[in-house]
């Protein structure tokens, strides 16, 4: 065994607060350690000839650096050993850096310290085994999850490559909050002139699978090798037959609020979610449904002209396999009316959300484009009043610690300022008012945006938090304060809309369990390394994009599902996949069956397998096992070693230290 | 000023009126204050300049012309110079100035900033330089503060600071000539 150690200078920042000479000499008194030397920077060209010239000249046959973090050039180090003829694995990195100099003062002492670590290191090296990675086939087909604008570009996206994609959305028809907004900031292009030839083009597109009102139901295998479960929820009517003419939601009896307007008109029991929907096919509320509840009604069924409603259909399985998974779960709105008494709750019909506003002022919403008074909806037409006076309330639900929302929802600040310009535009009359805590504009010809809703549109920004809105004689007043005139303000609205803030979509906590990806404490997806790798997931093969990974607005949602896209067709371009080889491993003689180790896998990596003679014992698929050791740790028997990490390795080091300072 | 403005009860119509005669868009102002920060008497003054131009933007007139401020503007162009917005606020303050005497009308309604500027010129015209000991006595007289600064003037008439009696100049048709040329230009 020839071990040969390389100290690194790392410019001063190892060298400043570690004696790397004396480091290096010390290295050379450990046992099976035939060269040893330090290097100023060991990444640099230079640096990597040096080591790959010793290993050549002096036979080396394990190599220890001392350097910054394996988490930064471990596999820089790995090509370089593995250039040398050296199996890539025989490689050990001592920490002198982000566990040593940087955050040590005292020079003797940390030289001590690193003296330990690259004694640790060696004592582990010399225990190393070559591994080598095993391949696996990777699956070319792509799932998305959520056909919102960020789910329709990523399948589009890759599906452009002729790759197979499989797109499954909740709801009975893709678009998602995109589809429900009337114009888009900062150019206001109508956003169902963008958005529904994307959606057509889903529709359309012969590689993309659509399954619209279905669920993922469970998910399971790893990178390449998805095996997803999707629940068909039953539409009641027999796609394949409906023609979509829309004959059956006519005569419906049964009113409930329409979930695409938010309450502000209704729809019957079957109806079809809205007029650009994709597939243009009605869905039936189970819920409400007189035949469904009770056998009595039947009348769209006679409406249908192509007998396609079928009151007895129900929910299918169905089984696919991915290689890949994109996540694209979108956005909802905070619930404001559950967290603000403030604003009355909800019960004044005259303070409404900003998605509701959105669908006011859209010429396919319940009153056509007009802006006209929730309250007054019920009135002849003629009594209907437009609004004179309009306050936009922002930061409801953002920027708020009591309502467990501390973070900016980053788009309201952008779509009040467009409330404003369209007001205007609908009403030119109007007095426009903001209520705003800052302006948050940081995006392309955002800023002039906003400027442009105060200047040319004469848009009156009052700073300041609204403390309470009440009703006074049919009027909404609103208590806040203007802190550039540092007083106390009152006004008197006939119409409230509040900007509530960007939550994550219900039920994506449940996804990521069913995914095994991390999220926040807010439900929004976490990715891999928040500058680096953005959209890819903390599970391999699972990449996330648009709001479901935190508050985004359409340009970069679109920008990251095309990032998202690009990362699944690289990984889809190979035909098998190499997986690290520092995975768990079961000796079949010693395990017991208990399986505890199966309990405890975050990432449902062990199996259990039966012997000849009906004995069951543990087996670790590498594909899945990310080396994270706890079912090393739990093994009762120890019949579970995890490779590069073995027991006799970590034990190793631990002599390592206990040896050299006895008196520490 | 009310401890708690009523929105609803601003005058939309001020911010145009304000914006029409000193020809500046005045929602221009995003109140970065940056005005206020080089305004030499913005110490002095109860409302700095950048809070006049937020009166303006609410509609609150009186808060606007009434702030002693208008009055104690040197017209000395800071502000003007380094907004970011290319808001001529000097302008702004004389349109203020402008509206005040405007909407006060009648000579002892005025403030006494504007009278001392009245008799300064009104000096100047007559006389072609300041005539102090007429202008102080005018002053002192209209203002109604009869004894104001009065301890002053022995020490000024022992030093020859103060003459009894008006000098002149000798151009002092170009001096009436400029007046004239001023009063035509500004209609």
């Amino acid at each position: 065994m020839k071990i040969g150690v390389f100290i690194c200078y790392c410019g001063n920042n190892i060298s400043a607060t570690v004696d790397v000479e004396q480091v290096a000499k010390f290295a050379l008194t450990l046992p099976d350690v035939v060269h040893s030397e330090t290097i100023h920077h060991v990444c640099s060209e230079p640096g990597q000839n040096t080591i790959k010239q010793a290993i050549k000249n002096k036979g080396l046959d394990r190599i220890v650096i001392g350097a910054c973090s394996p988490r930064i050039h471990e596999a820089t180090f790995q090509r370089m050993v593995s250039a040398a003829r050296l199996n890539k694995y025989m490689l050990e990195i001592a920490n002198l850096r982000e566990h040593c100099s940087w955050i040590h003062e005292d020079r003797s002492l940390a030289t001590i310290k690193a003296i330990d670590l690259v004694n640790m290191a060696v004592c582990k090296v010399s225990r190393h085994k070559v591994l080598y990675p095993s391949q696996v086939e990777i699956n070319p087909r792509t799932l998305v999850i959520g056909g919102g604008i960020a789910g329709i570009q990523a399948a589009l996206d890759v599906a452009e490559s002729g790759n197979e994609v499989v797109l499954v959305e909740r709801e009975p028809s893709i678009g998602g909050n995109m589809a429900r907004l009337d114009k888009v900031f900062p150019t206001l292009d109508c956003s169902g002139c963008i958005l529904a030839p994307k959606m057509v083009d889903v529709a359309n597109n012969k590689h993309i699978s659509l399954h619209t009102y279905s669920e993922i139901e469970k998910v399971t295998g790893f990178v390449g090798n998805f095996k997803v479960t999707i629940r068909k929820k039953a539409r009641l009517i027999d796609t394949a037959k409906c023609t979509g003419c829309g004959a059956c939601t006519l005569k419906c009896p049964i009113k409930a609020p329409s979930e695409f307007n938010l309450g502000l008109d209704s729809r019957g029991a079957i109806y079809i979610p809205f007029p650009q929907a994709v597939p243009h096919i009605p869905v039936i509320d189970k819920t409400i449904c007189p035949m469904v509840l009770k056998g009595k009604c039947g009348l769209c069924q006679k409406m249908c002209p192509t007998q396609a409603i079928d009151y007895k259909q129900e929910d299918t399985l169905i089984e696919e396999s991915f290689g890949a998974i994109i996540v694209a779960t979108g956005y909802e709105l905070v619930d404001w009316k559950k967290l603000y008494g403030e604003y009355g709750h909800g019960r004044y019909p005259n303070v409404i959300s900003s998605m509701q506003y959105e669908r006011l002022l859209s010429a396919s919403g319940p009153t056509g484009g007009h802006v006209i008074l929730p309250s007054d909806f019920k009135k002849p037409h003629a009594e209907q009043r437009e609004p004179k006076i309009i306050a936009f309330v922002a930061c409801v639900g953002s920027r708020d610690e009591k309502v467990g929302r501390p973070y900016c929802s980053g788009v309201c600040c952008m779509y009040t300022a467009k409330y404003a310009m369209l007001t205007k535009e609908h009403i030119p009359a109007a007095e426009v008012y903001i209520f705003y805590m800052d302006l948050r504009a940081a995006g392309k010809s955002y800023e002039e945006f906003v400027r442009r809703a105060q200047e040319k549109y004469g848009a009156r920004y009052i700073r300041g938090r609204v403390s309470k809105i009440y009703e006074r004689n049919g009027r909404m007043v609103i208590m806040s304060a203007d802190t550039l005139l540092g007083k106390q303000v009152q006004l008197e609205a006939d119409l409230v809309v509040l900007a509530a803030g960007v939550a994550s979509s219900s039920g994506a906590n449940q996804l990521a369990q069913k995914l095994n990806i991390s999220h926040d404490q807010y439900g929004f997806f976490i990715e891999s390394h928040p500058k680096l790798r953005p959209v890819e997931a903390s599970t391999a093969g699972i990449f996330i994009c648009g709001a479901c990974q935190g508050p985004k607005d359409i340009p970069l949602s679109v920008a990251q599902a095309s990032s998202a896209a690009a990362k699944v067709l690289g990984l889809i371009s190979h035909e098998k996949l190499e997986t690290s080889p520092l995975v768990a491993e079961v000796n079949i003689n010693r395990c017991i069956g208990c399986f505890r180790c199966l309990e405890v896998c975050p990432f449902t990596a062990i199996e259990k397998q039966e012997m000849r003679g009906g004995a069951w014992v543990a087996r670790v698929n590498p594909a899945l096992c990310q080396g994270c050791g706890l079912c090393n740790a739990t093994c009762l028997p120890g019949a579970i070693s995890l490779n590069g990490f073995t027991d006799d390795q970590i034990l190793s080091e631990v002599e390592a230290i206990c040896l050299v300072n006895p008196e520490l | 000023m009310d401890n708690l403005v009523c929105l609803n009860n601003t005058d939309p119509k001020f911010r145009p009126s304000v914006e029409k005669i000193s020809g500046q868009n005045l929602n221009k102002c995003y109140q970065c204050a940056k005005c206020t920060a080089g305004c030499p008497i913005a110490g002095s003054v109860d409302f700095p300049p950048h809070k006049i131009l937020r009166f303006i933007q609410l509609g609150l007139v009186k808060e606007a012309l009434n702030a002693p401020t208008i009055w104690y503007c040197l017209s000395c162009i800071t502000c003007t110079a380094r907004c970011p917005n290319g808001v001529d606020l000097a302008k702004v303050m004389d349109t203020l100035r402008e509206l005040a005497l405007d909407v006060q009308g009648g000579k002892t309604a005025k403030p006494r900033i504007a009278l001392f500027e009245e008799l300064f010129l009104d000096s100047i015209r007559k006389h072609g330089r300041l005539y102090e000991m007429g202008t102080l006595l005018q002053y002192n007289l209209l203002s109604g503060r009869l004894f104001q600064d009065s301890e002053l003037v022995m020490p000024l008439i022992n030093k020859a600071k103060l003459e009894f009696r008006s000098k002149g100049i000798q151009g002092k048709k170009e001096i009436a000539h400029i007046f004239r040329k001023t009063n035509a230009e500004e209609g």
